[in-house]
């Protein structure tokens, strides 16, 4: 069963379409990732799953229910944690309050406590700085952060849009560390890149995305030796 | 001296009960709802209407029934002011601010006139009116109702500040106040935390409103006029948004007041009120407490 499942999902933006018929499958334990161009639709392909835009058709499944019409809140409530472009930190309030928000859902405070304290050890950096204000970290800190919080919902699977966007190459390869780090715990992966080398070097496979529909599939090495792909995202 | 700062501090109290209110749901979803001051009035009418239905209420009891009374209408004015979100600018999330702020001010003259229509244009006269001995502290002339009143709306706030910075529900509100669609993806149920704003913001109006009907003994449909409108500047003295600067703003515009009417004359006060509000507004529109968030990308 697919952890994860697009079936020809369409998105409107008003009269423009945003998504002609999205098909993605991600089986649970992968990491895969969207690969694509400004504007081809990977930020909306997510937003759809996570129900922050609504979708006109097709449909739309998460752990065997379906997602298509449910709120982001119950999105949230079943695991799906979408991390967004650009972290979206809450600025002015703490490093802890931040994480203690991305278990707003979960009842047992206790288990909150416990995420919070192996996130804490996980991104040591972060437990430093747990009473500075959000945003005065560093772009690499906030997206540290930004996963952390994500995990404090015990999710069954991320949805990461661009996060090494704006980081410096090292600090990327720390967040890819992180990120199959955060997998290789049993958390599915939904990975959005426009850094398709980083992205393809930790992804079991991968999609390309052009003008709202899917037009490639494969493995990562697949991707990373086809040339269509080295020519269009990789700079060959 | 130290009576104008004992009657600046306690009339600021009621602005800054009031002022929350208005800096919770701008904070949040960035409207300036000018009908909260008339819930004001609304919750003086509520409290009048539940005490002339009890009948006499001897002096001995008046404070007693007058803390039911008030937390009943605490009640019923968070409810008025949840429906009013619901039916008034629910439907225009996402509209242009222009048309949610004329809504605002329609919801405003709704009620005024409204209860004007219900209970007649005239000014009523509250069956219960709060008297009690005068104390001497410090030169200033203090009467017990008074030590109450300040004492009621001083455990308001204070309970609602530790509700904000220390529940889930109020870092839940902080977040939608940063990032209401970021907020979504935490799994925060916007619209159950927007409604919950409205009912503490419109219930802390109430209680001021059945707080100075008992003090003052008279209300009437638009007594929540001007006290919005200084209410309004009190919040925008603070730092509109934040909830620290309400209740300083509240008491800061109380005192501004109190030292204003006694140097310019009490016929100036409302004069000096605004012209402390355009004064803010050119200098320091972000108030005194409003946040500069520091960010770095």
């Amino acid at each position: 069963m697919a952890m994860l499942e697009f079936e020809n999902v369409e998105v409107f933006y008003g009269k423009i379409q945003a998504l002609r018929g999205i098909t993605v499958r991600v089986e649970e334990g992968e990491i895969v990732s969207l690969l694509g161009n400004n504007g081809a639709g990977k930020t909306t392909t997510l937003s759809a799953a996570s129900a922050i835009v609504k979708s006109h058709a097709g449909r739309i499944s998460f752990a065997g229910q379906e997602i298509t019409k449910a709120k982001p809140w119950e999105v949230v409530a079943a695991g799906l944690i979408h991390v967004p472009e650009g972290r979206r930190i809450f600025s002015t309030l703490s490093v802890m309050e931040n994480l203690q928000l991305g278990g707003y859902l979960v009842k047992d405070r206790g288990a909150v406590q416990k995420r919070i304290a192996d996130v804490l050890e996980l991104l040591p950096l972060l437990a430093e700085r747990r009473n500075q204000q959000g945003g005065t970290l560093s772009g690499g800190e906030q997206q540290m952060l930004a996963i952390g919080r994500a995990l404090i919902a015990g999710p069954k699977m991320l949805m990461l849009d661009e996060p090494s966007m704006g980081l410096a190459p090292l600090i990327v390869a720390q967040v890819m560390q992180v990120i199959k780090e955060v997998n290789a715990n049993g958390t599915t992966v939904l990975l959005v890149e426009q850094n398709a080398r980083a992205a393809l070097k930790i992804t079991s496979r991968g999609y390309v995305i052009e003008s709202g529909v899917t037009t490639l599939t494969g493995t990562g090495s697949e991707l990373l030796a086809d040339s269509r792909i080295v020519e269009a995202y990789l700079g060959a | 001296m130290t009576q104008l700062l004992w009657n600046g501090l306690f009339v600021g109290s009621f602005y800054a009960l009031i002022a929350l209110g208005y800096s919770m749901v701008y904070g949040i979803i960035k409207l300036l709802n000018f009908a909260h001051g008339d819930l004001y009035m609304l919750g003086a009418f509520i409290g009048y209407a539940m005490l002339s239905s009890v009948g006499v209420i001897p002096a001995s009891m008046s404070i007693t029934a007058l803390l039911i009374v008030l937390l009943l209408t605490m009640i019923i004015s968070g409810g008025i002011g949840v429906g009013i979100e619901r039916l008034a600018y629910r439907p225009l999330r996402g509209s242009p601010r222009l048309a949610v702020l004329i809504t605002a001010v329609g919801a405003s003259f709704t009620l005024e006139y409204g209860v004007s229509a219900i209970a007649g244009p005239n000014p009523r006269v509250f069956p219960v009116r709060l008297q009690g001995e005068t104390f001497d502290i410090l030169g200033a002339r203090v009467s017990a109702p008074q030590i109450v009143l300040m004492v009621i709306a001083v455990l308001l706030m204070l309970s609602l500040n530790s509700y904000i910075q220390r529940t889930s529900m109020g870092r839940a509100m902080r977040a939608i106040a940063l990032d209401p669609k970021g907020s979504l993806l935490m799994g925060i149920n916007v619209n159950k935390v927007i409604t919950w704003t409205f009912f503490i913001g419109s219930a802390l109006a109430g209680a001021a409103g059945v707080m100075a009907g008992a003090y003052y003994g008279k209300i009437d449909f638009l007594m929540g006029f001007i006290i919005g409108l200084k209410a309004f500047t009190a919040a925008v003295i603070g730092g509109i948004g934040n909830i620290k600067g309400a209740m300083l703003g509240g008491l800061l515009l109380g005192l501004l007041e109190a030292f204003g009417s006694q140097w310019l004359g009490g016929e100036w006060r409302d004069v000096f009120t605004f012209a402390v509000l355009i004064a803010f507004l050119t200098l320091k529109p972000t108030g005194l407490l409003g946040e500069r968030v520091t960010e770095r990308v």
